[in-house]
């Protein structure tokens, strides 16, 4: 047993020092990157509760005071919102399942065939502007007498789903060990059923994942809706632009109807985090 | 493509024409072990329709004179022609570059930082991280709506904010010269996270030896940054920076929602212009001929910037 000298005593003491000021600057650096991302969200879900005088008071009042369920209870007055939600269910329930219908085989086949010009397709498909896609698309409609149905809305809405339960697919698929379907396919199994009947049941996570990204981003979609959609056939999105702000409504109900717009969204990517992060939506995924 | 479409989908179907449908296959890659056609037919048959069939149609309607419920007329290129005069659309261009620019290198820059601090271990990371994507799974209307009240000069809770730290009001997107810097602060804001998440991949990929060898011969943090993480990470940047190319081009939402193009036409960029000349003016022939330059625009854009990538990976 060495008794320490007070120099190593105080050098022990300036790296513990040293160490805490270490943890303290990486805190901060973690609140600083953070903070913003959670308090545009935060300061969304305080306007929604305020009364008015609340919302437009300077300096800005935070924490609600009073707070009220007014704001809500004036967005169902001043839009017909709940046909708004029906149409946006419609639209982008039909338009995921849809995919996923389309979609699994197509990601189990380009995957299993190694068809990597179709998955380049793919990917120029996520490339292209929106917007190159509605002006033909518009005419199409026009001339076939598809406006103000539903049925623009669900068809141009599979340009966003498909492309994305593929590319999710094929990424799933293409790490799905093959032994199983490879026995099954020597004991006589048809592809269907090597598909079907084993490779599917083994890849519904993935499935589960493609579907709520292709849920997110149809969900989000707003420029199809404001070329396509008429007065009755409107999304949220577009609802809430169109409609609430052009009868110049005030902060409080509109910052509500952009909280229920957006937070099945956000409960879903609560959801699926781990698999986003994971990198399944890093390379192609993202419908804009 | 007609005929993909109008193939029945049924295996008999398949067996009868076989020999055709597997020299589809072939042409575009498939079958090169079984005949995985059917699989891929629905999929293919909906993207020939909602994608590919728009393509061609575009190029048709951008060499006529086409305005809605008006005849057309074959003009040949004058769209183009008249197109590369319009001194609004060169404005425009000209726009979408300054706004790329800026809407590529801060959320490159902000997304490495958060990719560095996310990549160590800490308390509730994995919750932090759920939060911190979550302004890019976000409608991108809600967002825009929140962030139009919070760039209010005179009620804004960014200008109270800003007078907190002692800087006068700005008046954001309400003055043509801070129009785009203001847009791109939202769209750096909603997508920083995919550039972390891009970059944490490749992160977590990284080996650890020269880490090791590091720290053995006494590096410094700046020195392992610069000297080791940057030059691996960078093909992994360089994917980032392209996926944001590519978006930031295209962005539309956030500058309709907020700023309509405005004020004036200070940040029209090309999308708006297109949307305008498309759904405000009617003049279809116009705007295909517009999508047509858009679209060679990102192919080339990407098509740089994945040289320079691949620059990038042969270089020492």
């Amino acid at each position: 047993m060495v008794a320490l000298t007070a120099a190593q005593h105080s050098g022990r003491t300036r790296r513990r020092l040293r160490r805490i000021a270490n943890r303290v600057a990486f805190g901060l650096a973690v609140f600083v990157i953070v903070s913003p991302a959670i308090l545009v969200f935060l300061w969304m879900l305080s306007l929604s509760f305020k009364p008015e005088i609340e919302n437009i008071a300077y300096p800005p009042i935070f924490i609600p005071e009073h707070p009220t369920l007014a704001n809500f209870a004036r967005v169902f007055e001043a839009s017909p919102f709940g046909l708004y939600l029906v149409n946006s269910l419609i639209v982008t329930g039909s338009a995921t399942l849809l995919a996923i219908a389309v979609g699994v085989p197509a990601g189990y086949g380009i995957a299993k065939a190694k068809a990597y010009r179709l998955a380049v397709l793919v990917l120029i498909a996520r490339i292209t502007p929106n917007l190159s896609y509605l002006i033909p698309l518009f005419i199409l409609f026009q001339m076939l007498g598809l406006t103000g149905t539903l049925w623009p809305m669900v068809i141009t809405h599979l340009v966003i789903t498909v492309p994305i339960v593929v590319w999710v697919m094929i990424g799933f698929f293409e790490t799905l060990h093959p032994d199983l379907e490879e026995a099954a396919l020597i004991d006589g199994a048809t592809l269907w059923q090597a598909f079907r009947y084993i490779a599917l049941p083994l890849s519904r996570p993935g499935v589960v994942v493609a579907a709520i990204l292709a849920f997110i981003f149809s969900w989000n979609n707003f420029i199809f809706g404001v070329v396509l959609a008429g007065r009755e056939t409107r999304t949220l999105p577009v609802a809430v632009y169109n409609v609430l702000t052009f009868e110049q409504i005030s902060w409080g109900p509109l910052a509500a109807a952009a909280l229920l717009v957006t937070l099945p969204v956000l409960i879903l990517t609560v959801v699926i985090q781990r698999e986003i992060v994971g990198g399944l939506a890093a390379g192609g995924v993202k419908g804009g | 493509m007609t005929t993909w479409a109008t193939l029945p989908g049924s295996r008999a179907g398949a067996r009868d024409s076989g020999s055709f449908w597997l020299r589809v296959a072939r042409v575009v890659g498939a079958g090169q072990r079984r005949p995985y056609v059917l699989f891929v037919l629905p999929a293919m048959a909906i993207i020939a329709a909602v994608i590919i069939f728009p393509w061609f149609f575009t190029l048709f309607m951008s060499v006529h004179d086409w305005k809605i419920t008006q005849s057309r007329t074959f003009v040949g290129l004058d769209n183009y022609a008249q197109l590369f005069g319009d001194e609004r659309f060169q404005w425009a261009l000209l726009r979408t570059l300054y706004y790329t620019l800026l809407a590529v290198l801060a959320p490159l820059i902000l997304g490495t930082l958060a990719a560095l601090v996310f990549h160590r271990k800490f308390p509730l990371r994995g919750f932090l991280r759920g939060v911190f994507i979550l302004p890019m799974m976000a409608t991108p209307v809600a967002v825009a709506l929140v962030w139009t009240m919070m760039f209010h000069p005179q009620l804004g809770v960014l200008n109270y904010l800003l007078s907190l730290v002692g800087i006068p009001p700005q008046l954001w997107v309400f003055d043509p010269g801070t129009v785009i810097p203001s847009l791109v602060l939202v769209e750096t804001w909603q997508w920083t996270p995919l550039v972390m998440l891009i970059v944490l991949g490749g992160l977590a990929s990284l080996p650890t030896e020269p880490y090791e060898a590091a720290q053995l011969d006494g590096a410094s943090a700046w020195q392992t940054f610069w000297r080791i993480t940057f030059p691996m990470v960078l093909p992994f940047l360089m994917v980032a920076a392209i996926i944001r190319t590519i978006d930031a081009v295209k962005a539309f939402d956030i500058i309709f929602v907020i700023s309509q193009g405005g004020p004036g036409t200070a940040s029209e960029t090309l999308n708006i212009f297109l949307y305008l000349q498309a759904f405000a003016f009617y003049n279809i022939g116009y705007a295909s001929a517009v999508v047509v330059v858009f679209f060679a625009l990102i192919i080339a854009l990407s098509l740089a910037l994945l040289y320079v990538r691949q620059r990038s990976k042969w270089s020492p």
